[in-house]
Formats: C-alpha cells, sequence, structure tokens
C-alpha cells in the first residue's frame, strides 16, 4: 500500500468517526447499506476514469453514456422485449465500442482526448433525449424481472449487489492494471509515451485499450444505474457524473499528468466521496452546498498531497 | 583611435571537470564579418551564450566599445546591441511577421488597455523589411512562411533592435543553395550598414565566400586566426583538426563476417532526396560521423521503425525484411540506443527492474501477469553482467549517474538476442570511467557476432573505437574509411566537403 492510499484510508476513517460522533445514524446499517450501493454504483465507472488518466488523457463522456444507453436499455427490456442478459450484454457491447471510436479519434486521428470525449459528452446526451422525444424512459407497470433486479439492485445480508460488483472489478482491475503486462504498459505509457514506442510497445493500442476498458464499465455501470433510478430522464440522467468519476480518481491519487495512480486509491476515493455526500445530508447542510463541500475537499486533499510530497523531498535531499 | 566594437580577453570558461573554454581572445571590429568555425563540441556555443549573457565567464573581460564587462546579463547583451540569430529558430508561428519582429515592444494607444497601435505597428517593421529585400510583409503569419523568410524575420527583429552585432548559429544549416546565396547578400548589406555579423558555420564554402576574418576553436581554445587572404578551405580543415587522440582502440577478436543488415535506396523524410545504401556486418563496429544535422539520427530512426522511410528495402541475412514499427525491429533483433536516453531510452519514474525487462516483458510473464520474481531475477544478472553500479534493481533509474543509465538501456536489450545494435552518441554526457566500459562491452557484442553501429560526434570515439567508418554529410553517405585512413582530418574532409561551389559562386560579400 502506497503512503498517499494510507493517508487516504486514515482520512476516511477520520471523517467517519467525526460523522459518526455527530449523528450517530451514520452507522446504522440502513444508512450504511445505502451509501454502500451509491459507492458501488459511483465506483465502477471512477475505475474507468482512473484508468483513461493514467495514460494522461480524459474521459468526459460517459455522464451522456449513462443516458444514451440506459434509454437504450429499457427500450431493449419494454419496447423490443429482449430477453434481459442479451439487452445487457448488448449495453455493455455498446459501451466498448463508443470507447473504441474515443481510442480510434485519440490514437489514429491524433485529435486530443478533452475534445473528443467532450463531442462524445454533447453527442450522446443529444441522441438520447432524441431517442425519446426528450420523454423519460421506464419499466411498464407489473413489469418485473426478479433475476435482473436481484443482480443489480439486491442485497446479501445487507450488502448491496452493485457494492459486491464494483469490489470485484476493483480486483479484477487491481490485478490487471498492478499485475499484467497490460498495466505496466499504461503505466510506461502514461510516464513517457516516447521511452515506450522506442521499447517496442504498441502505445497506441494500450491507450485505445483504456478508453475501451472506461466505455466497457461505463456500460455496465449505465445498467446498474438504469436499475437504481428505474426511470431515466435523458436531459438530466448521469449529468456531472464524468466529473465524480475524475474526482474519484484524482482524490484516489490518479495525477492528470499520467502515469500515476493505483486501483486501490480510487476504491478508497469513490468511498470518500460518497462518505461526504453522505455527510452534507446527515449533518443537515443545506444540500445546495453538495458540491461546494466535495470541491473544497479535493481542492485541499490535492494541496495538501502536494506539500507532504515536497516536505518529503526536502527531506530526502538533506 | 576607436576601441573594436567588441572584445573578449581572455575569457575562460569551466563547468565542473571540463573546461568549455580556455582564455579565448577575440575582437570584432564594426562593418565586419567574422566567421567562428571548430568541430562539434568546439566551444562555440559556449562563447555564443556567453556573448548572450546567458552564461556567466569564470574569468576574463569582455569589453563593449572599450566599456569594460566581467559578465553580460541578457538585458545586457540586448542593450549593447548584440542579437541573434538561432538555429532553432524562436519566432512565435501564431503570430504575424509584424507582432513577432516586436514582440514585447509594441507601440500602443494611450489609455489603461493599451491597445496594440497596429498601424504604426506595420510602419516600423515594414522599412526593415524592404532594407533586407524579402518577399513577404509585415503581415504574414509566420507559419506561412519558409524556414529561410522566418530567418530574415529574425535578422528583421535584430535591425529593429538597432543591433550592432549579429550573431548568426548554422544560419545555413536548412537552407537550399539559392536561399543561402541571399542570406549571403543579406549579410553583405548588413555589412555595409556598419553592422558586425559573427557567423558560425560548418559549410567553410560559405565561409571562403564571405568573411573577412576567421577565427578557429579546438577544445575550447582559439587555436588560430585568418585574414581574408588567407582563407583556404584546407587551411581551415588542418587547423580545426590536429589534437593528439588517445588511442581507445580495442582490436577486434576477428576479421569481420558476413553482411547481416543490408540498406539499400533507404530515403529519410529529412533528406528525401538522397538514398542510403549501408551495410552492416558481423563481428564489426561501424562508426557513422558527421556534423551535426547530416541525417544520421534520422538514418537511425527509420532503420528502427520510429519513422517510415519514404522509399528503400532492409534485409536481414539476405533476407528481405519489412520494419513498420520499433516492435517489428526488435522481433528481428534490431536494436537502437537513443540519442536522448532521458527521452527516449528510459522511463526515470520507472525502477531499474521495470525498465530492463520494458522491450520483453512478456519473457518474464506467465500468460498476461507479469512473474516479479523472474522479472527481479532477470534484472538482476544483467546488473552483474553489465557491472551497473545502483544499491538494488528496485532504485528509480531517475537518480543514477548518465553512465549507469546507459547501462541499464543497454540491459534492456541484452536480456534478448541482438543481431545488430544502433548505438546513437553512445557516451554523451557520460563519465570517463563509464565510456571506457561501455567501449567494452561494444566490442563483446562485435566479437559475439552482432553487428554494431555507433553514431558519434566525438572524432576521439569515432576514430578510436570503430573497425570502418562511414561520414555522411548533408543526408547522403559521403564516403568510407578503412582503418589505415582513419585519421581527423580524413573524417572532416568527408564531413565538411566541397559543395557544389556554382550557387555560392553566384554571390561574394
Amino acid at each position: 500500500m502506497l503512503k498517499k492510499d494510507l493517508g487516504l484510508l486514515v482520512l476516511i476513517l477520520v471523517v467517519g468517526l467525526v460523522v459518526s460522533i455527530l449523528n450517530p445514524r451514520f452507522l446504522s446499517p440502513i444508512n450504511l447499506g445505502n451509501t454502500a450501493n451509491l459507492i458501488g454504483l459511483f465506483g465502477l465507472f471512477s475505475i474507468g476514469a482512473g484508468i483513461v488518466i493514467i495514460t494522461g488523457g480524459i474521459d468526459l463522456s460517459v455522464g451522456s453514456v449513462f443516458a444514451l444507453l440506459g434509454v437504450v436499455y429499457i427500450d431493449l427490456l419494454v419496447g423490443w422485449q429482449v430477453s434481459w442478459w442479451l439487452a445487457t450484454i448488448v449495453v455493455v457491447l455498446g459501451g466498448v465500442v463508443l470507447g473504441a471510436i474515443h481510442g480510434f479519434l485519440i490514437t489514429r486521428l491524433h485529435l486530443q482526448p478533452f475534445i473528443v470525449t467532450l463531442c462524445g459528452l454533447l453527442i450522446y446526451r443529444g441522441i438520447a433525449r432524441y431517442y425519446t422525444n426528450d420523454g423519460t424512459a421506464g419499466f411498464e407497470y407489473g413489469q418485473s424481472f426478479p433475476m435482473l433486479e436481484w443482480l443489480t439492485a439486491g442485497r446479501t445480508l445487507g450488502v448491496p449487489h452493485s457494492f459486491i460488483m464494483f469490489l470485484v472489478v476493483a480486483a479484477v482491475m487491481g490485478l490487471v492494471l498492478h499485475r499484467s503486462v497490460f498495466g505496466r504498459y499504461l503505466f510506461a505509457v502514461g510516464k513517457n509515451e516516447e521511452a515506450a514506442r522506442y521499447s517496442g510497445i504498441r502505445t497506441e493500442r494500450v491507450v485505445a485499450a483504456a478508453y475501451i476498458i472506461s466505455g466497457g464499465l461505463a456500460g455496465l455501470s449505465a445498467i446498474y444505474l438504469a436499475m437504481y433510478t428505474r426511470s431515466i430522464s435523458p436531459a438530466s440522467h448521469g449529468n456531472f457524473y464524468e466529473l465524480y468519476g475524475i474526482a474519484a480518481a484524482v482524490l484516489g491519487g490518479c495525477s492528470l499528468r499520467g502515469g500515476e495512480g493505483s486501483i486501490l486509491g480510487i476504491v478508497l476515493g469513490a468511498i470518500l466521496l460518497q462518505i461526504l455526500q453522505n455527510l452534507v445530508n446527515l449533518l443537515g447542510i443545506p444540500s445546495s452546498l453538495n458540491f461546494a463541500v466535495m470541491g473544497g475537499v479535493i481542492l485541499i486533499g490535492v494541496v495538501a498531497d502536494q506539500q507532504l510530497t515536497r516536505l518529503r523531498e526536502r527531506r530526502s535531499r538533506r | 583611435m576607436t576601441p573594436p566594437l567588441l572584445e573578449l580577453a581572455s575569457v575562460s570558461k569551466t563547468y565542473p571537470g571540463v573546461k568549455a573554454l580556455d582564455r579565448v581572445s577575440l575582437k570584432v571590429e564594426r562593418g565586419e564579418v567574422l566567421a567562428l568555425i571548430g568541430e562539434n563540441g568546439a566551444g562555440k556555443s559556449t562563447l555564443m551564450k556567453i556573448l548572450g549573457g546567458v552564461v556567466e565567464p569564470s574569468e576574463g573581460a569582455i569589453r563593449i566599445d572599450g566599456v569594460e564587462h566581467r559578465a553580460l546579463t541578457v538585458a545586457g547583451a540586448m542593450a549593447a546591441g548584440i542579437a541573434f540569430v538561432h538555429q532553432e529558430l524562436n519566432l512565435f508561428d501564431n503570430l504575424d511577421v509584424a507582432a513577432n519582429v516586436m514582440i514585447g515592444r509594441e507601440p500602443v494607444f494611450a489609455g489603461p488597455l493599451k491597445l496594440i497601435d497596429r498601424a504604426a505597428l506595420a510602419a516600423k517593421v515594414t522599412p526593415l523589411l524592404q532594407r533586407l529585400g524579402v518577399d513577404f510583409d509585415a503581415a504574414t503569419p509566420v507559419a506561412a512562411l519558409s524556414l529561410a523568410q522566418r530567418q530574415l524575420v529574425e535578422i528583421a527583429k535584430a535591425l529593429s533592435l538597432e543591433a550592432r552585432i549579429v550573431i548568426m548559429d548554422e544560419p545555413t544549416s536548412s537552407l537550399t543553395a539559392s536561399e543561402t546565396a541571399r542570406l549571403l547578400k543579406v549579410i553583405a548589406e548588413l555589412k555595409a550598414g556598419g553592422v558586425a555579423v559573427i557567423f558560425i558555420s560548418h559549410r567553410l564554402v560559405e565561409v571562403e565566400h564571405c568573411a573577412d576574418r576567421v577565427v578557429v576553436l579546438r577544445d575550447g581554445a582559439v587555436v588560430g586566426e585568418l585574414a581574408r587572404a588567407e582563407i583556404e578551405h584546407d587551411t581551415m580543415i588542418r587547423m580545426m583538426i590536429g589534437r593528439d587522440l588517445k588511442s581507445l582502440h580495442v582490436p577486434a577478436e576477428r576479421a569481420p563476417g558476413d553482411a547481416v543488415l543490408e540498406i539499400a535506396g533507404f530515403r529519410t523524410p529529412a533528406h528525401a532526396e538522397h538514398a542510403i545504401d549501408l551495410t552492416l556486418r558481423t563481428g564489426e563496429i561501424l562508426g557513422m560521423a558527421g556534423l551535426v544535422g547530416a541525417g544520421r539520427t534520422e538514418l537511425a530512426r527509420a532503420i528502427f521503425g520510429i519513422d517510415r522511410p519514404l522509399g528503400g528495402a532492409l534485409s536481414l541475412d539476405g533476407y528481405k525484411i519489412a520494419i513498420a514499427s520499433p516492435r517489428d525491429a526488435i522481433d528481428h533483433g534490431i536494436f537502437l540506443v537513443p540519442e536522448d536516453r532521458k527521452r527516449s531510452g528510459l522511463v526515470l519514474d520507472f525502477s531499474v527492474t521495470e525498465n530492463v525487462s520494458l522491450a520483453n516483458l512478456k519473457a518474464v510473464a506467465a500468460g498476461l501477469i507479469v512473474r516479479r520474481g523472474a522479472e527481479r531475477r532477470n534484472a538482476d544478472e544483467r546488473r552483474a553482467a553489465l557491472d551497473i553500479r545502483t544499491a538494488s534493481v528496485d532504485t528509480l533509474v531517475g537518480t543514477l549517474s548518465g553512465g549507469n543509465q546507459q547501462k541499464v538501456v543497454l540491459a534492456k536489450w541484452l536480456s534478448m538476442t541482438p543481431r545488430v545494435v544502433i548505438f546513437d552518441e553512445p557516451t554523451r554526457g557520460i563519465d570517463v570511467g563509464s565510456k571506457s566500459e561501455i567501449y567494452k562491452l561494444m566490442r563483446g557484442l562485435a566479437d559475439a557476432g552482432v553487428a554494431v553501429l555507433m553514431i558519434s560526434s566525438d572524432m576521439e570515439e569515432v576514430i578510436g573505437v570503430s573497425d570502418r567508418i562511414v561520414v555522411m554529410r548533408e543526408g547522403r553517405i559521403a564516403g568510407f574509411l578503412e582503418r589505415a585512413e582513419f585519421s581527423e582530418e580524413n573524417v572532416m574532409r568527408l564531413a565538411v566537403g566541397r559543395r557544389d561551389l556554382q550557387a555560392a559562386e553566384a554571390v561574394s560579400c
């Protein structure tokens, strides 16, 4: 475990302790369960955001991907009466395809990731709204998918399945990022793309793969979010969620310059962000200050991290 | 009698362990063209940096109009009327000519907004452009100009600063013959206007044509001065070379064998007009000499698959091979130790282990997962074999010395089976001890049957280490030298060459 991750864990525990003292309801099973569910929902795509950031890129499109794939998913289930597992595969693959398009535009046409995914953000949102005539997509009365609902929104021993899914994905991606050949290439490309190329790494494929992973995880998240909200108004569904993902990754130690970050850090970042949201509710802070609290904590975190790094460097130089 | 415009009195510059300049004295008079020549690393750029106020001399004095300065500052040099036309131009692509010429000194309207008075700007710049006889106007965006035209913008900028000394560093290195002729005309123009020009060039033909006086630098010291009547090609070459070279040569264990890599009709994007033919043989260190910008690195990059060649073919052991990426080159056993190891050779924030395995990670992986134990053992073996001095293979490469970093780059390749290894400036910025170790490693590779191509701008290294030398000039192969013909003079003759004189004959300053 890196020092950074340890610091984050301590911060989570301290914040948790303070909140639970001020409002004991924080530790109630209902609150913990709901918070864990949100951590799972937001954590899933934060991992994708982090992997893209490690290559030195950015993915701004995921919030709109949730709206687009969400309405498609519900239409497949409701309008087309497609079996739920087929619809699930189609939507996850849809995310993969969108990620592949981003990867292609970035590595083959050499467009900037910010611009490519910003255009994605605008385009997918627009298509989603057009798809439903700006109406809300939802399930029909009495329609139910017991297996799908159990998998996405169910709980085992009070632990929400979204949270379990998040931990499973995190474990797999942790293995990929920190133990696999591909993970090593990802860090090498993020740190020094030229040296990676001179070492025979096909850097373009590595970068494209990062966007594909981000897209695939966005597809998976789209299903969990759709089953959580159960109805989707495409104009607002998933708005700003890409920023939650980026915030969790940055809070978790991913550098926007690339080459730095860990899955554990991203997991802890996602947890801290949801605890902060929860704290706003529990402590009676006006919910309009929600974003301000989040932004403030990230800013303080980044400044503290930078100052500590400087201090350590100064000490080691002596 | 008026004092000389610029005088350097016994200026020295010492860097830790290196004497870059050794008691250099020279004078520049008004309206004089002084050419400064010397090999790569003779001290020309240090001298320029001192005149530009970027570097402070360790000893000596600089006198401008007889006023003595211990050192110049950038602002001081500008105020004294010293202006540079750099090898790499310092222009803003996104602005027009007028804005570039007057950058930082724009005429503004009165008022708090300091709006730029565009009419006044153009009115100031246009006469300067007319004086230089250029074929573009003040409103042309710099992005639309050719390299030669951009140089003229730099000169206009110098004139706008009322420069009295214009220093041109390799101004003609990327110009065509007719562009060169025009530049020489502009130099004559400046001279007629009383401006002094310090002209640094490897192209001795141009020096012959336009210099009033030549100062020759070698190993940081002035080794001679030639007056107008004495400026002659062969004399200059003789003065540039002729130091004692220590012998570094370790004889090969066996005579060079068969051709390994044959390069036929290769054309690189940098010098599209010249096709290159070259054969690398097993057991041989082929040294590649040439002046900076002769196209050697470009050739190496194209062979290694970084840049696509425009044409030509490669064959390995007589079989045609296609190299579209570094991966293909590596799979064929063709490795490159790049010129800039910090940028292209290493990931500085990675450990020694991670750098060593980077090009061949699959060899230490079980399926998709890296076996860290095997990876570490491999790195430890390479560390012992190459004597990489580091406390542990977990150390970040960025903290190692230059020599050890270079050994890590080598270790990366030597954990595979090399057929051809191209070294680009293998010992640049490396201490003497590590240098000889790297030469030994190169010889070891050659003796093991690998073909070694060593690109080097260090004359001592080229002559001392190679078994055969190929010299490049302006994108083409100027000639080959066998061991018996090795001498600094022969290498320099090929490197500098006698250019087609016709274009240069057309003008004289």
